[in-house]
């Protein structure tokens, strides 16, 4: 009987096996964007900027030119790049911490330029390379080894809502807060993703996808647990939705 | 030539040197006393329609400057002194990358915030690291506006084909200050080509392209440390450069660079009106530095007295080639205090014990 192909790796992405832990949605997301850069057909030429955190090998992942950036510095080296070869798709992979902590004043102003490159944001909470240190969007209360008592929001400071604090910047395009707990919302998330690089191919101006994420090593859950607990939690404190959208829908 | 020479302020001539030497894209912050460059820059680079980009910080600069030179882009940024140490963690990068790219210091008295004077106290963070790790910058010190503008194409041409960031270092006197200059033609050259087997330009027909300074296996990482060591001892073996001033047949002899070795020149004629034999071995590239030309002057030299706009950085490396042949004294001012050449020549008399 003939071989069918329902499924394949997209061309966007590498054979180089994922580094990532059993349960983490860094796969899905990372298989997300490859769909979209084959669809959109800009795989061979794209450029990728990947960060510090757990997803520092992403530029070995994708099948695409890619640079790692100093910690936090992924959407100034991006500008750079996009600066020389404005012809060509750009996009920056960063965690919370990555880009909402150490690298805010990079984030902030890229988007506030308007820069034409697009930025997929992993938000899980926690700073999952290092050993699940307290990172910016971590919960109030919850525990993480460098806030071993619970986040007090008084003292350690409150969740950091990254599109909520984008929006208002001119220079963004397309901004939306997407999860992937559930088909639906994985779906939703790849739409996401595509409008985010229509507006970077259409040279509208910023992108950025937040992608509200697990990490079930660091907060101590099975991969089941930590889904139910981040469709509880986390979509509690980061309600989706689409904050900038100057793409339109048309097709 | 000299018909074609014109009068221009040094951050600027620097500015359109780089220009002329083919850079496309400029990325900084302003800082005083440099800003007439990022300035030149911003009309400039539009006209030949360059990238001109005024970053948030100089950290963000220096890793925009990253990024194109990830492209294989002729780009360059300029700062001074606190500018610059915001700058080494992306310096570092760029050295463990193999990025092509040119900076320039226009040092400033120091440390801390400073102030906005003529200094060298940024010798060692120049020429000893600043940033982490086993790197070295190619580090030019013109002394004239002239040697200024000729070091910019050099920087372009030796950091590409060294893949090792090159560094001007110059001072608030050079930046400031007009001179007739003589600026190169326009480069025609197609400087990207030479970078294709390695660029980030996207991977249409080829493997991609990966630049890291980065490897999670300590063999391969100090494999990759063993490489940059290669390329350190080609540059050392090509592009020392110095410049022996009036040593033919000096009895004593100054080191110094940079500003302080014009004003030393001055020094030189007024003591050799009074018939003290003394000449100067000024160092161009201050990495790699010319130990071989400060070991002469020991053999012919009663001492060395290296005079720094510091309390004395580059000393170290004149002691390194002197190695005990002869005293090594040394005069400094810092705090942005530039030495005439009459306290200069009085420093020189009391070593001479005159």
């Amino acid at each position: 009987m003939a071989e069918k192909l329902i499924m394949k790796r997209p061309n966007a992405l590498t054979d180089k096996e994922f580094t990532y832990c059993p349960g983490c949605l860094h796969g899905v997301a990372h298989r997300l964007v490859a769909e979209i850069l084959d669809e959109l057909e800009l795989t061979e030429n794209t450029i990728m900027v990947a960060p510090v955190g757990c997803s520092v090998f992403a530029y070995e992942f994708f099948n695409v030119d890619g640079t790692v950036a100093a910690h936090g510095r992924a959407t100034a080296v991006a500008t750079g790049v996009k600066r020389a070869m404005p012809d060509k798709t750009v996009f920056t992979y960063q965690g919370d911490g990555d880009l909402a902590a150490i690298g805010t004043a990079e984030t902030v102003h890229s988007a506030n330029r308007g820069e034409k490159f697009t930025t997929i944001f992993i938000n899980n909470a926690i700073y999952g390379m290092t050993g699940g240190q307290m990172a910016p969007t971590t919960l109030e209360g919850m525990k993480t080894t460098t806030s071993p008592y619970g986040r007090d929001v008084t003292d350690m400071g409150y969740p950091v809502h990254v599109c909520e604090l984008l929006q208002n910047l001119n220079g963004v395009a397309y901004l939306e807060r997407v999860g992937l707990f559930t088909p639906q919302q994985i779906q939703k998330a790849k739409k996401a993703i595509k409008k985010a690089f229509i507006a970077q191919q259409k040279g509208l101006g910023y992108s950025l996808i937040e992608i509200v994420s697990t990490c079930p090593t660091n907060w101590g859950q099975t991969p089941l647990e930590s889904v139910e607990w981040a469709k509880d939690k986390m979509l509690t404190e980061y309600p989706l939705g689409v904050f900038v959208d100057k793409v339109g829908d048309d097709k | 030539m000299d018909s074609d020479k014109i009068m221009m302020k040094g951050t600027e001539a620097m500015g359109e040197a780089a220009i002329r030497a083919g850079c496309k894209l400029y990325f900084g912050y302003p800082i005083t006393p440099q800003s007439e460059l990022p300035e030149y820059m911003s009309r400039r680079l539009p006209e030949i329609d360059g990238t001109f980009l005024q970053a948030e910080s100089e950290v963000a600069a220096v890793n925009m400057v990253y990024g194109a030179a990830c492209t294989g882009t002729r780009v360059m940024t300029s700062t001074s002194s606190p500018g610059f140490s915001l700058m080494m963690e992306g310096v570092s990068y760029i050295a463990g990358a193999k990025l092509p790219s040119v900076f320039i210091n226009v040092v400033r008295g120091g440390p801390g915030l400073g102030d906005i004077q003529p200094a060298q106290s940024d010798y060692f963070q120049a020429t000893k690291g600043g940033g982490h790790g086993d790197y070295r910058l190619i580090v030019l010190a013109p002394s004239t506006l002239q040697e200024a503008v000729d070091h910019i194409g050099l920087a372009f041409d030796m950091t590409d084909q060294y893949r090792t960031p090159a560094l001007i270092i110059a001072d608030g006197m050079l930046g400031q200050m007009m001179e007739p200059v003589s600026l190169p033609e326009f480069s025609n050259t197609d400087h990207k080509s030479v970078h294709e087997d390695w660029a980030l330009r996207g991977a249409k027909g080829r493997e991609k392209h990966m630049v890291t300074s980065f490897d999670i296996d300590p063999v391969k990482l100090e494999k990759m440390n063993e490489g940059y060591q290669e390329t350190y001892k080609e540059i050392e073996k090509n592009e020392v450069r110095v410049e022996e001033y009036m040593m033919e047949d000096a009895e004593y002899a100054f080191v110094a660079y940079g500003t302080m070795a014009r004003i030393i020149k001055t020094t030189i004629k007024m003591a050799r009106a009074e018939g003290i034999k003394v000449g100067l071995v000024r160092p161009i590239t201050l990495w790699p530095f010319p130990y071989k030309a400060i070991e002469k002057a020991a053999e012919q030299s009663k001492f060395l007295l290296t005079v720094e706009m510091s309390m004395g950085q580059m000393l170290e490396d004149v002691r390194l080639g002197a190695n005990g042949k002869v005293p090594t004294p040394f005069y400094g001012r810092s705090g942005g205090v530039v030495p005439t050449p009459t306290e200069v020549l009085n420093a020189l008399k009391k070593e001479m014990g005159v």
